[in-house]
């Protein structure tokens, strides 16, 4: 229970993948004008993730990891086809948005008029296939937990959104220079937010070393410790 | 211009400034933002980028006649992703270092929305010269920018280009360090590049006044 609470905190807050792995920036910055349609996106991003993540979850376990084939029979077992999953994701997802496309359309017409429009444009959305690669890359041990990766990345994503979106409507009573308007600011407004953000870094470490790590995206990681071996340096050098 | 026709150069020329698929036509930020901590790592995604909408386009623009308009969205995707397994098998066989440090990211190119844009915009409706010229235009222009991010980040982030101490040692204190210089340990934390990205638009914007938006 401990693990589902802190890996949704975690990807809610800390690995926020807008302000943190900077997925799916692209419709985060075309759809921001108007908290309404805002909202349409987000929703559909959190209702595909929850949806995608675990299938491909399923689809790595079974028949991507190498020896996942297993369960077809011995002589299966040295069989690694990894380097088929880009294209497996893909096209789980592109296959899952048709298929909920035509399930929301067909049992909840209000639903799809309001996010109709965003779904066929959530296939390409480096979000969604951004959540499958992390789930594989971070070695999710559960389907349980890769449901909940999914749906708390998408939270994350949704409230990324919302936020810009709001700030964005305010912003256009400002008096922004003028070459700096629309895109510019918005860049930079979210690059605040993004420090913002960092600071959720420290909410679950709690001294203990070891969660600290995990809670750093591969990248962050190296990052971190370039800064750490030279804030070592340094303090080596100031001896 | 003897190979190119003007029409044609224009197709290469464009994306680099005027038309720039990040900073005007708003495609492919992610990557973009996300493994530009380091110059090396900004160039291989950036090469990366060309090979798949280079032979991308030429791939769609070839079969644009026998495509069914519904399906066309997977068919696009599955011509990238193949094209994107083979980026990432060659990076994992000679760079291996580097592939780790781009993880995921280079997956990510498939769902690079500057791939499906110019599929959409471009290959569907254009002979495979001309979409191959338009591929590796646009993806100089989105290199460009991630150079340019990439250059700026290392520089003031690590004091290091490529990996060589062009600023001296910081260790060893010399070079700029000797007069009390000191790395920005925050140009290499993702903020800064959104921030960064924000002011390259700044500039093109303030020398281009058509840009402008309102």
């Amino acid at each position: 229970m401990l693990e589902h609470i802190e890996l949704f905190f975690k990807s809610i807050f800390i690995d926020n993948m807008v302000f943190a792995t900077f997925l799916g920036m692209c419709s985060y910055l075309a759809v921001s004008k108007k908290v309404s349609t805002a909202v349409g996106l987000g929703a559909a991003v959190i209702f595909v993730l929850a949806v995608t993540v675990p299938v491909n979850w399923l689809l790595d376990q079974y028949i991507l990891q190498p020896g996942a084939l297993k369960w077809l029979g011995a002589e299966y077992a040295d069989y690694d086809l990894s380097f088929l999953s880009f294209i497996m994701f893909i096209a789980t997802i592109a296959t899952m948005v048709q298929l909920v496309e035509i399930v929301v359309e067909k049992f909840s017409p209000a639903l799809y008029n309001s996010l109709g429009i965003f779904l066929p444009l959530i296939a390409v959305n480096c979000a969604i296939l951004g959540g499958s690669l992390f789930m594989q890359s971070r070695e999710i041990p559960s389907i349980g937990l890769a449901f909940n990766y999914g749906l708390s990345s998408g939270i994350g994503w949704f409230l990324a959104i919302l936020a810009i979106a709001a700030i964005r409507e305010k912003i256009r009573y400002s008096n922004v220079p003028a070459p700096l308007r629309g895109l510019g600011i918005t860049f930079i407004i979210t690059g605040l937010m993004a420090i913002g953000f960092m600071s959720f870094g420290g909410m679950l470490t709690g001294g203990d070393e070891g969660a600290k790590e995990e809670a750093e995206t591969a990248q962050v990681e190296t990052v971190k410790k370039d800064t750490e071996n030279k804030l070592a340096n340094n303090t080596k050098v100031n001896e | 211009m003897g190979l190119l026709s003007k029409k044609d150069a224009k197709l290469i020329t464009d994306p680099l400034a005027d038309n720039n698929p990040i900073t005007i036509q708003v495609l492919g930020i992610c990557s973009a933002l996300a493994i530009t901590a380091q110059l090396k790592a900004s160039i291989v995604m950036a090469i990366s980028v060309m090979f798949v909408l280079g032979m991308g386009n030429v791939v769609i623009s070839l079969i644009r006649n026998i495509i069914p308009s519904k399906i066309r969205i997977i068919v696009q995707l599955t011509v990238v992703a193949a094209l994107v397994i083979i980026v990432d098998q060659v990076l994992k066989a000679f760079a291996y270092e580097l592939s780790k440090t781009l993880s995921v990211f280079v997956g990510l190119i498939i769902t690079n929305c500057i791939i499906m844009g110019r599929f959409e915009a471009f290959a569907l409706g254009n002979g495979p010269w001309r979409s191959f010229l338009d591929g590796i235009g646009n993806a100089l222009g989105y290199g460009i920018i991630l150079v340019i991010v990439g250059f700026f980040r290392e520089l003031l982030g690590s004091g290091t280009l490529l990996g060589f101490k062009v600023l001296g040692d910081p260790i060893e204190k010399t070079g700029l360090y000797a007069l009390g210089y000191e790395n920005n340990g925050f140009m290499l934390l993702s903020p800064m590049a959104l921030i960064v990205v924000g002011i390259i638009i700044w500039v093109q914007r303030s020398r281009n006044k058509d840009l402008i938006e309102d």
